[in-house]
């Protein structure tokens, strides 16, 4: 079986994704993702360091600010980039460090990003976004962790510090993250009402008192995460990254293109779920290739498992759902990129059919190879976890299918 | 047909088309009738109107894209077509002649057509004088079409033919058809078909019209009887009608992706672009507060996305050679699993209503005579199964099926009992 190549990539993107293939390939054998089982990281600091240098942590923040892409359009190459993680499960904070990383490029004034984009991009330095919360706060672009001016001013003036109060979870790396950028709802003294004061962000590095981080189980065995508690713990104005409260709060829930802080946000959560559609669809790949090579070589009643039409149709079928898994990641990678008017809409439903389709291609590659397929032994697992994963975080099937209604809804309302 | 170095380029005929469009193009219909709701009068006048609707085109330089010059075509690339597709949304066009006439059967001609056959349909295709129609399945088998009985005979310059046709789309409005019919019953049914160019309405063919459950009356069942067509209306090589036939079958599996007609941008294969949208449904049905609703919304427009999007990425790999032309059945089994999943949706949406509706919910008891027509969208155009099998074989190349027929006279092949 011939890989399937990208009709839509240059030549300069086709060998960038060979390169971090190669690397992981090299790097990250299944063998040691099953050693990185009991590992509490889950990956090495010398081999996020040696994919930065692969161009892994910087082709989202411009080459004024010393980063860089190979075609111009640095999430579309990160894309390319994430697929090989779905495709080889492979460790290391991709999507949550992007997601740091191009924030502060973004929104970040002149000094946090002179001091904080050379360590995220060497990869000396890991940020993670502290964006989900536990319940009753699971809900796509629900906020309940709480940033209070402390000095008692809260039009966004304040040149105080700002006391943070609350949960965030599952934060990716949480262990190993150095600096967290923390979604939070602005509340003042005299208003209590979280709605009305809108979101703001902070950068908190990880040893400030009042945050705590406490290791989850997970899913995946060579991704972490942890639930990272915020009990009073303050920051200084320095820290908060773009506007305070300038826009309301639950934007993610309508996608809606707003600006500020909101508008920030929304960004951000694009980006994750660019890389999480990528990742989904080099998982997908890779079970379909290993089912190939399965079919083919696998014999019973004296015929290779290939030539029973029953399994050839549903191949093909699953084959498929593949062209489509490729197609909506790369058009949710462009719009997200171009920062089209349609970026919400194109995430939220690669989302809702990638969420469905890879997990299905999974489980009937399962099928397919029967008892081996359920084993530790076998590989369809790692591929079948990070899929699932990825399904589940930054909104499930059912936030970005309610999402995109909405997004419709508004789109009508505003005669587009 | 022409290299896209020396055509005009795409951002000027996009200019030249915009003008032209808003100057001579009736805008479109806000929500035309679908075709089973039609009354036979008003369906040949629209029959009649798409025929001026193609020759506005043909004067105006923009039919028949990427045929050459001197068939009446434009001349241009399958780019251009795409700037067409999406430059046209909007407006009227006329949509009656683009499947089948000008892919499969006008691209069937051009490929094997003689330069006398060319010169003599192509032009008047392009015109809006010649509609065509595809003569090619039959009562005793519909996917197994190179299963053909309809038998041509020769007699001296002359052909007889003898047999039944059917699914034949507007045969009783349309002008001519492209029949597959078997020469020889004492090879293998592969080396013993040729193919034919018929008109439609002339003594010896037989024309009647199927109801469809959904009260559509628009595919046809034709019976010849001693029907004779002179040789020079003959296709390719007697009994090589395969090598035809394989091409054919290409061209309806790609009608999803095909350069060589009008399919509106944002439209997709099988879908009525003017069909109530899920969140229309949903909001007719009074359910847009309904969070199950709301993610059954939001589903649907998900997979007509991944439809959309998947089925242009299948094209792109096709015309870039990164996928072998078999690929095109990836395309239609994506759409063709997604349609079905819209029907069932709106049918959820619409609740009730769509199985006993007032007169002001007549939208969602459409909702349900689309589900009753749901398998359409699996079984039209070869089905579902069928590119199944095309993509595991010959994309995949997985063993083939074994069959009964490939190495034995046709006469010799177990055949169905005659069922009508």
């Amino acid at each position: 079986m011939k890989l399937d190549l990208n009709p839509d990539l240059s030549a300069e993107q086709a060998f960038f994704a060979e390169t971090t293939r190669q690397f992981l390939d090299d790097k990250v054998p299944t063998s040691l993702l099953r050693e990185l089982r009991g590992d509490p990281a889950g990956f090495g600091r010398d081999f996020w360091r040696q994919g930065a240098d692969l161009g892994w942590t910087s082709l989202l923040v411009p080459e004024a600010d010393g980063g860089g892409s190979v075609s111009g359009q640095g999430l579309e190459d990160l894309a390319l980039v994430a697929f090989e993680f779905g495709r080889y499960a492979a460790p290391g904070p991709l999507t949550t460090a992007n997601v740091v990383t191009a924030a502060v490029a973004r929104s970040g004034t002149a000094q946090q990003k002179a001091e904080l984009l050379p360590g995220l991009m060497s990869g000396d330095r890991i940020g993670s976004w502290a964006y989900a919360e536990p319940r009753p706060f699971e809900r796509l672009g629900a906020v309940g962790l709480r940033a209070r001016p402390s000095n008692g001013h809260s039009n966004g003036h304040s040149n105080g510090q700002y006391v943070l109060t609350g949960h965030k979870a599952p934060v990716e790396s949480a262990g190993q993250a150095d600096l967290f950028l923390v979604t939070a709802l602005l509340v003042t003294e005299d208003n209590e009402d979280p709605g009305t004061g809108g979101l703001a962000q902070f950068l908190v590095p990880a040893d400030t008192p009042g945050v705590s981080v406490r290791p989850m189980r997970t899913l995946d065995i060579s991704r972490r995460y942890g639930h990272v508690v915020f009990d009073d713990a303050a920051v200084p104005a320095s820290a908060v990254l773009g506007e305070v409260g300038a826009a309301a709060s639950g934007a993610a829930a309508s996608g809606a293109a707003a600006g500020g802080t909101a508008g920030d946000v929304e960004r951000q959560l694009q980006i994750a779920l660019v890389i999480q559609l990528a990742e989904l669809t080099g998982a997908m790949d890779r079970g379909l290739e290993l089912t190939t090579e399965w079919l083919f070589n696998r014999y019973s009643f004296g015929r290779p498992l290939a030539s029973y039409q029953a399994l050839k149709h549903r191949f093909a079928d699953m084959r498929a759902w593949l062209e489509a898994a490729h197609a909506l990641a790369d058009a949710a990678a462009r719009h997200v990129q171009e920062e089209s008017g349609r970026a919400g809409e194109y995430v939220s439903a690669g989302k809702s059919v990638l969420g469905v389709a890879a997990l299905e291609v999974l489980q009937e590659c399962v099928q397919f190879h029967g008892g081996i397929g359920v084993t530790f032994e076998h590989d369809l697992h790692l591929y079948l976890r990070r899929a699932v994963v990825d399904a589940q975080l930054y909104g499930t099937v059912v936030d970005h299918r309610e999402r995109l209604t909405t997004i419709l809804e508004s789109v009508e309302g505003s005669g587009g | 047909m022409a290299e896209a170095t020396d055509v005009e380029d795409l951002a000027s005929f996009r200019d030249r088309l915009r003008g032209w469009l808003k100057e001579n193009m009736p805008p479109a219909d806000a929500r035309p009738a679908p075709y089973h709701q039609l009354s036979d009068a008003e369906e040949l006048a629209q029959v009649a109107h798409h025929r001026e609707l193609q020759r506005m085109l043909y004067d105006g330089g923009f039919a028949g894209i990427i045929f050459p010059k001197e068939y009446g075509g434009a001349g241009l690339t399958p780019a251009h077509q795409q700037v067409l597709n999406e430059e046209i949304v909007g407006y009227q066009y006329p949509a009656r002649f683009q499947v089948p006439t000008f892919s499969p059967c006008a691209a069937v001609i051009y490929e094997f057509g003689t330069e006398e056959q060319k010169r003599a349909h192509l032009p008047k295709i392009l015109r809006g004088e010649e509609i065509w129609m595809q003569f090619l399945s039959e009562p005793g088998g519909g996917s197994d079409v190179a299963g053909a009985q309809t038998t041509a005979l020769r007699d001296g310059d002359e052909w007889v033919l003898n047999g039944s046709k059917i699914w034949t789309t507007g045969a009783w409005w349309a002008d001519w058809g492209l029949c597959l019919a078997r020469t020889n019953w004492d090879v293998p049914k592969h080396r013993g078909l040729s193919v034919f160019m018929l008109r439609i309405h002339q003594p010896g063919i037989e024309v009647h019209r199927i109801e469809m459950l959904n009260g559509s009356r628009e595919f046809c069942q034709e019976f010849l009887t001693d029907l004779r067509i002179p040789d020079t209306d003959r296709i390719g090589e007697v009994d090589a009608g395969w090598t035809v036939g394989t091409r054919w079958m290409y061209h309806e599996k790609s009608l999803g992706i095909s350069p060589y007609f009008i399919r509106p941008a944002g439209s997709m294969r099988g879908v009525n672009p003017w069909a109530p949208t899920p969140l229309a449904v949903a909001r007719q049905a009074g359910r847009l507060a309904d969070p199950q609703a709301r993610q059954l919304v939001g589903e649907a427009h998900a997979l007509k996305l991944a439809g959309q999007e998947g089925s242009a990425r299948i094209a792109r790999g096709i015309a870039a050679k990164h996928l072998n032309d078999q690929a095109a059945g990836l395309s239609r089994i994506l759409t063709g699993l997604i349609n079905t999943q819209l029907a069932t949706i709106n049918l959820k949406l619409a609740g009730a209503s769509a199985v006993a509706w007032d007169e002001e919910d007549q939208m969602l008891g459409e909702m349900g005579v689309e589900f009753l027509m749901r398998q359409v969208r699996q079984i039209s155009g070869g089905t579902i199964e069928m590119s199944r099998n095309g993509v595991s074989e010959r994309f995949l190349g997985m063993p083939r099926e074994a069959r009964r027929d490939n190495d034995i006279a046709f006469r010799e092949v177990p055949r169905s009992a005659p069922s009508r």
